[in-house]
């Protein structure tokens, strides 16, 4: 056989959709509480949450100890898609899975609320973006734990506004995440009296090279280049507009959402000065430290961030809703489960005392951070100073401008 | 100001140019896959793991060694198309006699492999490389500021792209090379070592992805998903310029370089499907590939 374009073809299509099958016992017992992380393990996002998102849930099953009921975590990889993430989680809660946390990438986290919706079943999303998880696309089984895109531009685009960056272009990856993030920020530019000067809406993930969209967004003369994205492309987009010396022409860049992670993936010489938001930095007080330093034997040498934290944060919430509730209560309803959480206070080392809104809404604070410079960070992971605090009653959307439906009804 | 297509003209000049650079590592990567596929007739899935790995080995050659980026530009290429020599010893060269999906199959499955011990031992999100001092800095060419070090990958990559086709048509090397490409016993019965032939000509194309992976470690982040996003779209040009098509896969690659970048101007998008539309028409009205023989 000759090499054919459609052997070719058909290989690389086959690639794309490998599935990604997650391990479960085949044990059904009735005692046993399944903990279900999904999130990305080989792509863009892994070293947000990933394989690092699971120690943490594990810390927190650990922690919590033996309450009379058997606690087992299982993993997978949705792979960004939203087919294979739903897929999985479909299967996961038909094999008895009580619970699904994490689900990073917007579009994937909408897709697993669907189905958690329809089958009943407890979803705590820390990884998704989207502020439509508790608006537009709210669900009784749902809680969104530590962060939103109305969280991020509030604090990150309001400060920017704040200091005199009125024009704004876009640079946005073309999915759920990038558009609520940049339609949540114009809102605050609009009512801040700024104008929004343009937007560009790339392919995610397939786009390495953002120099083009960069150019385009100098061009338009904004003062402000809103990246209304994450992971490598966050990464990718800082380097390039340092390497086009766009922000030494004093144009800002405003890093919509970005993570520990990535400032140490930029290196702090190129990242230096970059103001972003987050809800936990290990070295935010005494509780994050100590938090922190029980994580380290799991984590190794790299410190968690509030996408990774959030895992063990809801973890132990959840648990602690089940043994006030029991197990076979909370094995029952996902939306019983759910309502219990939202009744009792959250407290944990990680994000301090807060709640859960009726809407699914975790509450926290939100901290607006400045990336130190490299003489000002004394040791690794030394990398931000506080700049501002947003109290947890204010740092998210209102619950009547939501539009969540079952809150109304 | 001068618009075209509502474009203002300087803007348009920049996207252009913008588009040559990328235009520069389809280009070299995929001039690597024809070199391949042309003597070897392996479609070397593994091309996009070279690459990242050439941008691994840029990295740690600077921070356990401390060479810096002129070394690796140098050893780099050695030392990863070293391991392509291996590879093509212990496993690929098993596969001549058996039917191309086999060879597609084992180098998809080794980049894979390669990949996931990259991210086991590195992360995902990338580990930072700077621009070498020589290197940094941007021209002002009043339409547009051009990163020195950008302009030097386009110089880098014509100058590389020209000495391959040079090498494979008007040199001994070259005739002996597409000889055995037309007819390998043949070739053999005169006396050329077809089998080391082959072997080097594997590891001459694994260098070429390697030497585009030095290049791009300062302009990207160096990821171990690098080559992923990458080896799918020069893959596209392969097939636009014509299989095993040297010059094809050269022009095409730049060429897509532009078409892309204009297309990032235009409807955003659409920038990472454009090429596969291309494709498509491409193969309808002549199969071949734009420079291919039927």
């Amino acid at each position: 056989m000759t090499p054919t374009r459609r052997s070719l073809l058909t290989a690389s299509v086959g690639a794309t959709l490998m599935p990604a099958l997650p391990r479960l016992g085949r044990a059904q017992a009735a005692n046993t509480i399944r903990i279900g992380v999904l999130n990305d393990q080989s792509g863009t996002y892994r070293d947000i949450s990933g394989p690092y998102g699971i120690e943490c849930t594990r810390q927190a099953v650990q922690e919590f100890g033996n309450k009379g009921f058997n606690v087992e975590v299982v993993s997978a990889d949705h792979q960004n898609k939203p087919d294979v993430g739903a897929n999985i989680a479909r299967q996961w809660y038909d094999q008895g899975v009580d619970l699904i946390i994490d689900v990073p990438t917007s579009s994937v986290g909408l897709a697993v609320n669907n189905v958690a919706r329809e089958k009943n079943k407890a979803y705590i999303n820390t990884g998704s973006a989207t502020s439509d998880l508790t608006g537009a696309q709210c669900s009784p089984t749902t809680v969104h734990w530590m962060y939103d895109t109305y969280m991020l531009a509030k604090s990150t685009g309001g400060a920017m506004v704040k200091a005199g960056g009125d024009s704004w272009f876009f640079i946005t990856a073309d999915y759920a995440f990038g558009h609520a993030l940049e339609r949540d920020t114009t809102g605050f530019i609009k009512a801040a009296g700024g104008k929004v000067n343009g937007a560009v809406r790339y392919p995610f993930p397939a786009t390495t090279d953002f120099s083009s969209f960069l150019v385009q967004a100098q061009a338009s003369r904004a003062k402000v280049i809103g990246l209304a994205n994450a992971g490598a492309d966050t990464i990718n987009s800082i380097k390039q507009a340092a390497e086009f010396g766009i922000t030494r022409r004093g144009v800002k860049l405003a890093a919509l959402l970005m993570f520990l992670p990535d400032v140490h993936a930029i290196g702090l010489q190129t990242a230096q000065g970059l103001v972003l938001t987050e809800s936990f930095y290990w070295d935010l007080n005494d509780r994050t430290r100590a938090v922190t330093q029980r994580l380290q034997p799991r984590l190794k040498d790299v410190k968690p961030n509030m996408a990774s934290i959030a895992n063990y944060s809801c973890t132990l919430h959840f648990l602690k809703a089940v043994a006030d509730m029991g197990v076979a209560a909370a094995k029952a309803s996902g939306v019983e489960i759910v309502n219990r959480m939202k009744a009792m206070p959250t407290d944990d080392d990680a994000f301090g005392p807060g709640r859960i809104r009726e809407d699914g809404r975790k509450l926290c604070p939100s901290y607006l951070f400045e990336v130190k410079s490299p003489a000002e960070s004394k040791a690794p992971w030394d990398y931000y100073k506080l700049l501002q605090t947003t109290p947890a009653e204010e740092a998210f959307r209102p619950l009547n401008e939501g539009g969540c439906a079952f809150i109304r009804s | 100001m001068d618009d075209i297509f509502g474009i203002p003209a300087p803007l348009l000049f920049g996207q252009l140019l913008l588009g040559l650079i990328n235009g520069a590592f389809y280009a070299m990567m995929s001039l690597g896959l024809a070199v391949i596929f042309g003597l070897l007739n392996i479609i070397n899935f593994t091309h996009g793991a070279q690459f990242m790995m050439g941008a691994f080995a840029a990295w740690m050659l600077l921070e356990w060694a401390g060479l810096n980026y002129w070394w690796a530009l140098i050893l780099v290429p050695i030392i990863i198309g070293f391991t392509g020599v291996v590879m093509e010893r212990l496993m690929i060269s098993r596969l001549y006699k058996l039917d191309h999906l086999y060879g597609l199959l084992l180098t998809f499955g080794l980049g894979l492999i390669i990949e996931g011990v990259f991210r086991n031992q590195f992360g995902s999100s990338g580990l930072p490389y700077r621009i070498p001092a020589e290197l940094q800095g941007a021209w002002d060419l009043g339409f547009m500021f051009l990163p020195i070090y950008r302009g030097w990958v386009v110089i880098a990559a014509l100058i590389l792209c020209l000495t391959t086709w040079l090498l494979i048509e008007k040199t001994r090397l070259g005739a002996y090379l597409r000889a055995a490409t037309e007819n390998a016993p043949l070739v053999q019965a005169f006396g050329v070592n077809v089998p080391r032939m082959v072997t080097l000509t594997y590891g001459f194309g694994v260098a070429l992805a390697a030497i585009g992976g030095v290049l791009a470690a300062p302009i990207y982040s160096v990821n171990p998903q690098m080559g992923t996003n990458l080896i799918i779209v020069v893959f596209a040009v392969v097939v636009i310029g014509g299989m095993g098509s040297i010059l094809g896969s050269i022009i095409t690659g730049f060429g897509l370089g532009i078409v892309e970048g204009l297309t990032k101007v235009f409807y955003p998008e659409a920038s990472a499907t454009v090429i596969f539309v291309i494709m498509a028409i491409v193969l309808l009205a002549r199969p071949a590939g734009l420079f291919g023989r039927a």
